[in-house]
């Protein structure tokens, strides 16, 4: 068992990615916020923080719904991705 | 599209489709929405399904179904960051029909399950998200879905954890990380031959096997292994809210769970085939919405429907029994031609009358004896170290279990909170 971090896991699964977002994070919130628990919470890590700003790379979203829930300042906007996008588990 | 469904229900998991099976059987008109390509593509589980509540559907179902094996071998662990402490039970009668449990994978399970439901005469449409409800007044009447209008006596909401009907119905708020644990799973190929032989079971057989220990660092929750055909279900299930105070993302977790020395001989030589997560509702009674209103019922884990009591999170079977009493109490509405909120009060009175809404009463106070941290860390070093103890034989005098058990307990924990540990399990579990 070689894979160990999340990017490297995210890359066996299938996903239709629609060019369309499906989460969005209100930036002003976001730049007030100083505990940043989407970037822990998030399984398939999309919430990075960058040079003091948190980053959002919505392809690989295991779609649990975690992170709208950990922000109690409402900063994340995320609903399902459109009919037939984002993840599609062969196993689950 | 006009045409009026007697029932649209959105969602094709266990209750939706178990919703959907009943309603059609009774000659309603049933539509189920579901939004990912095919049934199952957007769901996950740990992996174990019990219980008889399917066999009333689906008699035998075991023999069509797409069952990875059945469980015939429990087992328990204590873990330490070295050591483990476990309990193995198998009973003839698990490897019997009807079986007790098997292990299986969603993405095949519902898919059956949703064939299963046409056949009964539902229509599934596959590929259609429901993006918002219809109001006649205050009352629901259909859903908005892929930009057309779906007209429907009754609306069931079968739409999983994150529920978007449920609070647009304003039947629930936003839900609390607090009644949430995050499950996190890789399922793991090994040759069929190497799982039967690491885990000491026959061909079809399967175990179930739990762990709670040092690896989620005194985070409520737990990892577990369950074999499938050719693969293995690993996974942990951690309390949401802790995992942002304790900024620890559940996947570390998980990592150091598979690097146990007793579980990495386990997983040795396995290929990740796929990596998933998941929401699970743990909050029990007190997190359960508003559960009907005027034209809509809610089922399954859009009602919070799940049990916990630590040695068990079960979800599926309430998911399916609501999803049976919320088809019933439609079937009823219709009949009577009111399908007002009076009218669907029916559906709760049907929970409480089964084990859905009298196994969330009897346990509980479960949720919260389990949020303590003692159980995940101290009592886990506890017993290892206390069986370290009695196996070990070094040359010194041999002491009474009794005072080996008080030797490890100090500096662990109070004799008095061990004590009131004790009787708060008796009360909760």
């Amino acid at each position: 068992m070689k894979l160990s971090k999340i990017e490297d896991k995210l890359a066996v699964n299938k996903y239709d990615i629609d060019k369309e977002r499906h989460i969005r994070i209100k930036e002003d919130i976001c730049a007030q916020c100083e505990t940043h628990p989407c970037t822990y919470t998030c399984p398939a890590d999309c919430f990075k923080i960058r040079e003091g700003h948190i980053t959002l790379s919505y392809e690989g979203c295991l779609e649990c719904g975690s992170c709208r829930i950990v922000c109690d300042k409402d900063g994340v906007e995320w609903a399902f991705p459109r009919a037939g996008f984002g993840i599609c588990y062969q196993y689950g | 599209m006009s045409q009026k469904f007697d029932a649209v229900v959105v969602g094709a998991g266990p209750a939706g489709c178990a919703c959907g099976t009943v309603l059609a059987k009774a000659g309603l008109e049933t539509l189920i929405v579901e939004r990912g390509k095919f049934a199952g593509a957007k769901n996950m589980w740990g992996g174990a399904f019990y219980g008889p509540i399917l066999y009333g559907l689906f008699p035998n179902f075991w023999e069509e179904a797409p069952v990875e094996r059945y469980i015939s071998r429990h087992k328990f662990s204590l873990l330490t960051k070295d050591a483990a402490f476990s309990a193995d039970f198998t009973a003839k009668k698990f490897g019997e029909p009807p079986y007790n449990g098997f292990s299986l994978l969603r993405s095949k399970f519902d898919r059956w399950f949703a064939s299963k439901t046409e056949q009964a005469g539902a229509v599934v449409a596959t590929d259609l998200e429901a993006e918002g409800l219809l109001w006649e007044g205050n009352a629901v009447a259909g859903i908005k879905a892929g930009g057309d209008e779906l007209p429907a006596n009754v609306v069931v909401a079968c739409d999983g954890v994150n529920s978007f009907l449920a609070e647009k119905a304003g039947l629930r708020d936003k839900i609390s990380p607090r009644d949430i644990k995050q499950g996190v799973k890789e399922v793991i190929q090994l040759p069929r031959q190497i799982i039967e032989q690491r885990f000491n079971i026959q061909e079809e057989e399967g175990i179930a096997w739990e762990f709670i220990g040092s690896f989620t660092r005194g985070i409520p929750g737990g990892a577990y292994i369950y074999t499938n055909k050719e693969s293995l279900s690993v996974g942990i299930v951690v309390q949401l809210d802790k995992l942002a105070q304790r900024e620890v993302p559940a996947n570390d977790l998980l990592e150091d769970f598979k690097r146990h020395p007793e579980v990495a001989k386990l997983l040795a030589g396995g290929q990740l085939a796929e990596y998933s997560a998941h929401m699970v509702p743990v909050g029990g009674r007190a997190m359960m919405p508003a559960l009907y209103t005027d034209g809509m019922l809610v089922a399954g884990d859009a009602a919070g429907l799940t049990l916990t009591t630590g040695l068990l999170l079960e979800g599926a079977n309430y998911a399916i029994e609501s999803g049976k009493a919320a088809a019933e109490t439609v079937i009823r509405a219709k009949k009577r031609g009111d399908f007002s909120g009076k009218s669907l009060s029916y559906y709760p009175q049907l929970l409480e009358q089964s084990f859905v809404l009298k196994d969330l009463k009897t346990f509980e106070k479960a949720p919260s004896l389990l949020d303590n941290p003692r159980f995940y860390a101290q009592y886990p070093e506890l017993v290892c170290e206390l069986a370290e103890k009695v196996f070990t034989s070094d040359g010194l005098p041999r002491k009474k279990l009794w005072s080996m058990l008080r030797e490890s307990q100090r500096g662990k924990i109070s004799f008095w909170r061990l004590l009131r540990d004790l009787l708060r399990i008796k009360r909760s579990l």
